[in-house]
Order: structure tokens, then sequence, then C-alpha cells
């Protein structure tokens, strides 16, 4: 991004407070309303059925901080999207209160919410030029011409497309139509931004770049985003914090080293990156550790996380890098004999598939060093890996 | 590499041809089974279509049958001036008597009588009964001997007539048809007041149609929205409703009108019923433009719902969602950005609607009465009843025209690259 546009930035934020209806500035600090801490965005209690039979969102509680970027990381069908609807004020909650700025705004209707959304398709107005899409919303503010027309500069300049004002949505590829949505959502400085699955239709590599980009908008502008996305890379790369959803409830909510270092459940440890599993049953417990006996008699040391008591079944969770091919003696807490079945050649790593503990799709990254050229299928290995690293979860409901 | 470069800076291929024309002969054969493929379908068009089209147009133009059954006539009386106020002198009448004794034995000579009765009474029965005592007529001269047959041969105003009606092709018809002449005198004047009936009748087409494609958009567009915005299994089931119309006969729809529009039909005995109106001032709901207009909306509505409904389907409701979390109230976030998108559709269908309507004969026919009939009951009527297939081709000519106007002028304003059928 040019420093030109970075100083303009904050320029931008701090101008919001007369447009917006409220100030976006110092309210939430001041603790106006029902919330009783400094969250910007608070879900209490929030629950949404659709058919008056099952629950698409289960009691749903989350504080959202000014200024952070929150994911909402799931499946389709987890509810992600449900959530984000309710905030942006198309869906009604069935149950509970939502709170932006502290204020309740159940009975807000969306376009007095103050809200900027991106869409999964961009949505931007094809009758419309580029500018006049931008300018859409600050006309709708009646808003002055000069400064509508500053505005709108700036926030074009801010998605570097400065050039393309006059120009239909339609003669501008999907990256760059992605960058007007963007700038639309933020060109009348709202108190919140919330995405929809934004960057679903672009290729992987244009996906890679504008998620630094928005990264950067969001560090520039200090703005609050709502992000909402079924792909974990995109949600490790962008996000303060995680909000895992499944089945209608969060799982996990946390930074995102901590999701993918510390998962809490074996649903979250699964859907984030790569994880090996082993199942087993809770033989002992001593402090945070545990010792687990697999199911084909190994015992194995491992963190006990999620477990229940002794006795009950519980799965261990395996990140792919944390298993260490040949150990030497004392550098990890538990071994096991395997046997490789497959190497996948990827560069700077082998995908190793190997037989362990009963189980063949335990999958091991081992570095593309001289250390360990000798792997070949059929090859007898030791694998072991620390206590740490071994995480003891719940049983998934399905294994 | 080798060099495939032709002499003159050409691609060539391997042999040495230059590379257009090798791909030429290689799509050749294609080229054939394509249009090999279409030739059926485009001679039957042709055969059914375009040439009788062609045929019946060229018959607004088309007056051969005067200088064909009298042939000497129309040469002998070049000479003589139609201005002037003297009668022909006595080589036409002995052309006339020559051109009448062939006519009498072809019978042709009540063809010509026919023909020109159109641009003046009484050149029918002139032509009969001359056709039946020129016979009788043994010698010369001529001239007195023709008066004597008929006395209209004696007056100015009917070889004034046979004057400006002998060339081969006349715009003749194309004045009758915008309620115009040419006098007797040669110069075009307007009809009198009385007798002008064409313009009228277009301008009233043309009202009808506007107004019936406004009143298929206003009640079209609320049940496109609806459909477009129900799920698919319920928005299939109202589309079935919307198309039941086009599974029943246009004449029966159009008779079932006809008993509910009537004054002792059902929606009057309804209003009566409910003591809106009396029994005695029925309102008069049919044969009328009322009826035309009520029947043709109705039955030209599907033409306007489906095209805006292909359209309204391809509008992702994110649009207006956006519009609305940009602030826009969600009437202004309708207007500003759900309609505009709706154009193509409407261009589509009130297109459709109004081309149909314009050309619409059955209904009127049926509902109209006289003052809600349309052009083309009258096109109808020149056709089959009076037989003046010229001006029925005349009028046909300026409606086609008319129509093609309109194309031309909403592909102006609108783009019919903008229009969606589906």
């Amino acid at each position: 991004m040019p420093g030109g546009a970075r100083d303009a930035l904050p320029d931008m934020v701090d101008e919001g407070s007369d447009v917006a209806e409220t100030s976006s500035d110092g309210v939430a600090v001041g603790g106006a309303g029902g919330a009783n801490d400094n969250a910007f965005v608070r879900f209490a209690e929030v629950q949404k059925s659709y058919d008056g039979i099952s629950l698409v969102v289960k009691s749903l509680n989350l504080d959202i901080a000014k200024g952070e970027f929150l994911t909402m990381l799931g499946p389709s069908g987890s509810g992600k999207t449900t959530c984000l609807m309710m905030l942006a004020g198309f869906e009604p909650a069935t149950y509970g209160e939502i709170y932006l700025d502290g204020q309740p705004i159940n009975n807000v209707p969306p376009h007095k919410r103050d809200i900027g959304m991106v869409f999964q398709n961009y949505a931007l107005f094809p009758h419309m030029t580029v500018a006049e899409n931008l300018a859409f919303p600050l006309n709708v503010r009646r808003m002055g011409k000069a400064e509508v027309q500053e505005r709108v500069q700036r926030a074009l300049d801010m998605v570097q497309l400065g050039a393309f004002g006059g120009r239909r949505p339609a003669q501008l590829s999907g990256g760059q139509q992605q960058r007007v949505a963007v700038a639309r959502a933020l060109v009348f400085d709202p108190k919140l931004v919330l995405m929809d699955e934004p960057l679903g239709a672009l290729d992987k590599q244009l996906r890679e770049q504008m998620q630094y980009e928005i990264k950067h908008i969001h560090e520039n502008l200090e703005v609050t985003v709502v992000y909402v996305t079924h792909d974990q890379s995109e949600a490790l790369t962008m996000s303060n914090r995680i909000a895992v959803f499944n089945d209608g409830v969060i799982q996990q909510l946390a930074p995102p080293a901590d999701l993918y270092e510390r998962p809490d459940n074996s649903f979250v440890a699964q859907f984030i990156g790569e994880n090996n599993k082993l199942t087993g049953t809770l033989a002992a417990r001593n402090g945070t550790g545990c010792e687990v006996t697999l199911d084909t008699g190994e015992s194995v040391k491992a963190l006990a996380v999620n477990t229940g008591a002794v006795g009950e079944r519980t799965m261990l969770s395996l990140r792919p890098e944390r298993v260490m091919v040949d150990p030497g003696e004392g550098q990890c807490d538990t071994r096991v004999p395997g046997r490789v079945e497959e190497l996948i050649y990827l560069g700077d790593h082998i995908r190793t598939r190997i037989s362990v503990c009963g189980r063949d799709d335990f999958i091991v990254k081992v570095p593309n060093s001289t250390e360990h050229a000798g792997l070949a299928p059929g090859n007898d290995v030791a694998l072991g890996w620390r206590l740490e690293d071994c995480r003891a979860l719940d049983m998934p409901a399905n294994e | 590499m080798t060099d495939v470069t032709g002499t003159n800076g050409e691609l060539v291929t391997a042999d040495g041809r230059p590379l257009r024309a090798s791909l030429a002969r290689a799509l050749r054969r294609q080229k054939l089974q394509a249009l090999l493929l279409v030739a059926p379908l485009f001679l039957f068009i042709l055969v059914s279509f375009v040439l009788p089209i062609a045929d019946m147009l060229f018959r607004s133009v088309e007056n051969s049958i005067v200088a064909k059954v009298l042939p000497e006539t129309t040469t002998a009386l070049r000479s003589w001036d139609p201005q002037g106020d003297a009668l022909p002198g006595e080589e036409v009448y002995a052309a006339l008597y020559r051109d009448m004794l062939i006519a009498a034995k072809n019978r042709t000579a009540t063809r010509v009588g026919q023909r020109l009765n159109y641009e003046s009474s009484g050149f029918s029965s002139l032509f009969r009964s001359s056709a039946r005592k020129v016979k009788r007529i043994k010698a010369g001269p001529y001239k007195p001997a023709m008066i004597k047959a008929h006395k209209k041969w004696g007056k100015l105003e009917t070889w004034q007539v046979i004057a400006n009606y002998n060339a081969r092709y006349t715009p003749g018809y194309f004045y009758a048809a915008v309620d115009a002449r040419i006098d007797t005198d040669g110069g075009v004047t307007m009809q009198d007041e009385d007798k002008r009936i064409y313009v009228n009748l277009f301008l009233r087409t043309l009202g009808l149609s506007l107004t019936i494609t406004l009143a298929t958009l206003v009640l079209g567009f609320p049940a496109a929205y609806l459909l477009a915005l129900l799920p698919t299994a319920k928005s299939n089931l109202l589309l079935i409703l919307v198309l039941l119309p086009f599974w029943t006969s246009l004449l029966v729809r159009t008779t079932a009108w006809i008993a509910l529009l009537q004054q002792q039909g059902v929606i009057n005995e309804f209003l009566v019923f409910l003591s809106i109106v009396g029994t005695d001032d029925r309102p008069r709901l049919i044969h009328n433009q009322v009826g035309t207009v009520i029947a043709m909306t109705h039955i030209l509505l599907p033409f306007m719902v489906l095209p805006l409904y292909s359209v309204m389907k391809t509008i992702p409701k994110s649009y207006v969602r956006a519009a609305i979390s940009l602030g826009a109230h969600p009437w202004r976030a309708f207007w500003a950005v759900y309609f505009p998108s709706t154009v193509p559709g409407i261009g589509a269908g009130a297109i459709l609607v109004f081309i149909l309507a314009i050309g619409y004969y059955i209904t009127p026919d049926l509902v109209g009465g006289t003052s809600g009939t349309f052009i083309s009951n009258r096109i109808a009527l020149h056709i089959s009843s009076s037989l003046n297939w010229g001006l029925a081709a005349a009028l046909g000519v300026i409606l086609l025209g008319i129509v093609l106007a309109l194309y031309l002028l909403y592909d102006k304003i609108v783009g019919i690259d903008n229009m969606k059928l589906g």
C-alpha cells in the first residue's frame, strides 16, 4: 500500500463521528446501554430457528472488542452466516439480544444499523459505475457533493483503483470488483464491517493477496471486522480471534495460534489444520498429564485437555509436524513402532503415510533433509512425540 | 524451426499453401453440412411465409389491371391533358371500344370496374353495363356511341380517374390508407372529414396497445416479483397458473370474457347485487374500448410476466441487501438498485406485448364492438369482405412500418442487447 493512502486512512475514521447517528468513538468506553464491559458487539443468549423445530444457532454468547478482526469459521450449515445476518439485521433473532456499541439493536432496521457489509458475490450494482457505487451510501446520507467526491476518490485510492471510478463493475476483474466492494463497505465509515465469505469466488493466488490487503486495511483503519469463512487458512492469516462454529455452537474462541496449537476439543483439532488421531481409553491421570491405553494395547502419555473420568474413551490429537521419526533417546515421552506405507514428495518436506497402532492414515511431515533419505515404503520406523504435543480430547460421536 | 512465412509475409502451411486458404478448405465441409441442416426449414419459411408476405405487400402498389385490360385506351390517353376541361378525342374512344370488346369477350371488364370503383363509386356498374352494350356498337364514330352506351363516358371526371390510375404502380392505396386521395386533377388532398377512418384507427390501435402494455406491466410486475422471491417449489406452482391460459384456446378465453362483461353478465350482476350500481345504469363493459383493454390485458399478461420473471430470478438477493446495509431505506433500495436491474425484462415484456397487441385481431373483433376494434380488423375486412386487397396490403405495410420504427426507437433508447426473453 502506498504511503500516501496509509496516511489518509486514519482521518476517515475520525470523520466518521459526524456521519454516524451515534458517535463511533468513546461511547462504548463510557459504558452506555446494557453491556457492562467494553464489548463493542455482544451476542447475549442468541438463538435462531428457521422452522420452529430445530435451532440453527444455539444460545450464542460472544463479545467482540472494538477494532478487533474476528472470524467466524465453520463448515457450511454451522450457523456462522446466520449469526452474521442477524448482526446485519437481515434475519431476526428468535431469542436473545444483540448489542452494538452498547445499544440493543434487535429492533433497529438494517439500514439504520450503520454496518458496512461485503457480500460473497460482491453485490456491486451493475448499472452504476464504480464511483457511483461508492457514492451510493454517501448520497443516501445526504452528504454534500464535494465531500462525496473526495471520499469516493480517497476510498478508491485506498484500494489502488484510483483510475477506475468511471468503469462499470462488469469491466473489472474479480479481484478489482472485490476491492471495490471492500471500499464501498468502508467509505461511509461504518461502526462495523461484516464480510460474508468475500474471497470465495477468487482463485487461490488472488485470494491470498486479497487476504493481506484486507488485513492491512483493517490494521490501518482500526475498524472492527466480523468475517465469515469456511476456509481455515484465510481465518488463520487474517484474524485476531477465530470463533469456530459447529452445529450452531461456538466450539472454541481463540487467537489463531492457540486454535492450532491448543485445540479444546476433537472437532477443532480435526477442523483446523491436519490432525492425526489415535483412539483409546483413559488409564490414569496425574495433574495435567494422563496415560491412555490405545485400542491396540500401546500405552501413550498425553496432555489431559478434555477428557472424562478414568476408563472413558478419548481421542488423541497429534499434529503431523510434531511427530519425530527415529527420535533420539530422551527426546520424546512416547515411542511407537510403525511401517512406512507411502511417500509423497512435496519439495520442502515429504508427506509420509505410516501404519501406527492399528491405523494406516497416520501422516508425518518429514523435512527433506539427508537425515531421512533412507525412508522407503515397507520400511519399519520408530515414531515418537513429546507429552505436550499429544492432546487427549473428547471422543467424537461418530468414532 | 522451418520457415512458415510465405513470400508476402503471409503464414503458409507445410505444403506451401497460404494458411488462410487451407483453413477455409478445411472448414468448407462443415459449413456445407450446417447449410444442409437448415435448408429444409429455410425453404419452408421461404415458400410458406416470406414469399406470400412479399406478394401481399407488393399488392399495395401493384395496379397493372387497368393497363392490362385497357391497353390501347391507356396508351391513347397519354396525349390527353386531364387538367384541361375538354373530353378526350375520338381516337381515345375508338381505343376504348376495341379494349372493351376484348374485355367483354374475356370477362375482365368487371375487374377493372371493381378496381376503379375503390377510387370513385359508379365505375363498377359503368364497366358492367358498357361491356354488355359495346357489342351492339357496329361502327364509328365511337365517341357519341360510347356516351350513348353509358352517359358517364361523357363525363370529364370519369376520364380523369382512368388517367390517374392507369399506371402499373400506384401510391393510391397508401393515400387511401392515410385518409387521402388523388384528386381528379392529379393532386393529393385529404378525404372529406366524415370519410376519414384510418388515421384515427391507427391512433386508436397505438393508444389501446399502449394502454394494454401499461396495464400488463402494472399487473405483471408485482406478480413476477412474488414469483422471483418465492422458493422454487412454490414459484413453479404459481408459474403453472401463469401459463394456464396458454393451454386454453384464445377463442375460449375471449368468449369467456363476453360472458363476464356483458350487460347481464357476471360482473354487472355482482355490482348490482352489491348495490354499487343501479340495475338500470349498469356500466357498458363490452363492445367498446373497455372490453378490448380488459380482455387483451388478460390474454397478453403471461407475455409480460415471463420475461420479467426470468430477469428477476437472475437478480441476486444480495443487491437489495447491500443497498440496505449501505443505509438505504428498503424502498429506496428497491427503486435505486432492484428496479433498474429489471429494466431489460420490462423492455422485453413491453415490446413483446405491444407488438402482439398492435396486430391483434380476434379479441377486438369479438369484444371491441365498433369503438374498440383495431386496424387489423379493418385489414381483415378488406381481405375477406370488400376484397380491396391493395388497400389491405397498404394498411399492412404501414402497420409493419410502425412496428419496425418502434423497434428501432426501442433499440436506440434501451438497446436490443439489453433485452432478455429468458
